[in-house]
């Protein structure tokens, strides 16, 4: 239990997938212009993680491994996560119009992203079971949206600030995102791994 | 090698049949209708016909919820295109555009203090009502600005803003955004305005702004018609706005404006072309 909750601190706060994996850079910077949009962005990318590491750690033990093939891995997974993506975003249009709407326009652009992939990549790397896989990909989602939404409050904040002209736009997005990575990285340390 | 061509041709055809069986059993049927308004609608988005975004109000034009008229973006255009699509007639709206009601920039209306904060006039606003001492003339901070999705306002160097009526689609956003409801939603055809919003009696007027209505009803006596005074401030009657125009330059402060021989001082838009149409003309 313990351990589970330390691989959960680590992927939301210490090794932030964002701001300290630099991963899923892309929607971080621009589906971040306001709070509502950045959090219907984090909620798809928890939900498509955890989808997508429950069905990779499934390809990888059941497919991969005993075929010996675990060399084709990134592009199983990339076919895998795509296609799943699709089949998950159909069913939400037919059976819940709502949850679409606030969900549904983000999911394409997640589909192939690559904090997505690199999720199920690292599950394989760090030889975690298959609840530990679970516990670190909703932690990386929840890592994912808490980066959004900071980020996408200060963007609010700054667009109602005298920035200079020269670093209007994204200039200033791209500083201030260094500098909450630089605010993250106090972190370190925390936890172990 | 034959196992790994296997496994994920496999896998490839597998999420194939998969997605090709989900595609039918979870198709959402899209009435082709719908998807023709909204090819036509604007596609900005702005929220005029009080929905977010054009892709819900097509679908509510197609159910019939809603009236295709509430688009004042796309104009007469537009709805003729959708009454076509729909089958009905177009019963077309006035067109209206937004106006500053205000001419009191930094060097014509007094500030009660000097406001250093957020660039923004809702934020202003809420440190002792706003810099300004009127309580009602424009902050110039550019809410309605950033609110504009078609680019047709402008803060002038001096910090009023003003509307361009031939850019303006009279979506409202403007209007929503400004704290102290300065911007007022006006006729198309009618050029002549009061630009001033403060109820304040004239002699508080004049202390803090020159080109303020002081409520003197010299333009209700040059053309009762087409003027009323409510609560110390002129209002130009938009039925007869064509009569307007008389009393402009009989206005001992200036603060009536016809917008065809041009914008308020320091506005970088060129006078627009009078439109041709009276008001109350079928369109």
């Amino acid at each position: 239990m313990v351990e589970l909750f330390v691989i959960l601190v680590s992927a939301v706060f210490v090794n932030n997938f964002v701001l300290a994996r630099f991963l899923g850079i892309c929607p971080f910077l621009g589906v971040s212009k306001k709070v509502e949009t950045a959090l219907g962005m984090g909620m798809a990318v928890i939900f498509v993680m955890t989808v997508a590491s429950v069905v990779t750690w499934f390809i990888q033990y059941l497919i991969l491994i005993p075929f010996g093939i675990e060399y084709l891995q990134t592009i199983a997974f990339i076919l895998v996560i795509a296609s799943l993506v699709q089949l998950v975003e159909m069913v939400i249009q037919k059976s819940s119009p709502v949850l679409y709407q606030s969900l549904g326009i983000f999911l394409p652009l997640i589909t192939t992203n690559c904090a997505v992939l690199g999720v199920a990549v690292l599950n394989i790397q760090k030889d975690y079971t298959f609840l530990q896989a679970v516990v670190f990909s909703l932690g990386a989602g929840l890592g994912f949206t808490l980066a959004m939404i900071l980020f996408a409050g200060l963007r609010e904040r700054i667009d109602l600030s005298p920035v200079p002209k020269s670093f209007q736009g994204t200039a200033i997005a791209l500083v201030t995102a260094g500098l909450l990575s630089l605010a993250f990285m106090g972190f370190a340390g925390l936890v172990k791994g | 090698m034959l196992a790994s061509v296997l496994t994920l041709g496999g896998i490839g055809l597998f999420a194939a049949i998969a997605l090709g069986i989900a595609a039918k059993k979870f198709a959402v049927e899209v009435d082709p209708r719908e998807l023709a308004i909204l090819e036509v609608l604007p596609g900005a988005n702005c929220g005029a016909c009080g929905l977010p975004g054009c892709g819900g109000y097509a679908k509510a034009i197609v159910d019939g919820s809603m009236s295709p008229n509430l688009c004042t973006p796309g104009g007469s255009d537009c709805l003729e295109k959708i009454a076509h699509i729909m089958g009905v007639e177009a019963i077309s709206a006035d067109p209206q555009v937004a106006v500053v009601c205000c001419q009191g920039d930094n060097q014509k209306a007094s500030q009660k203090y000097r406001y250093l904060g957020l660039e923004d006039c809702n934020a202003a606003q809420k440190i002792a009502d706003g810099p300004k001492t009127c309580p009602g003339g424009c902050l110039g901070l550019g809410s309605c600005v950033r609110a504009c999705p078609f680019d047709a306002i402008e803060i002038t160097a001096e910090g009023l803003a003003v509307i361009n009526r031939q850019k303006c689609t009279g979506c409202q956003k403007c209007v929503a955004s400004c704290p102290r409801s300065v911007i007022k939603m006006t006729p198309l055809t009618a050029t002549t305005h009061v630009l001033c919003n403060s109820t304040d009696k004239g002699g508080v007027v004049r202390k803090y702004c020159q080109v303020g209505c002081i409520a003197c009803q010299i333009c209700k006596k040059t053309a009762p018609e087409a003027y009323q005074i409510d609560n110390f401030l002129a209002q130009v009657n938009y039925d007869m706005a064509h009569e307007a125009e008389v009393a402009v330059e009989k206005c001992p402060t200036r603060c009536i404006r016809d917008f065809s021989t041009g914008y308020p001082e320091g506005s970088s838009f060129a006078a627009p072309t009078v439109p041709t149409k009276k008001p109350g003309q079928a369109a």
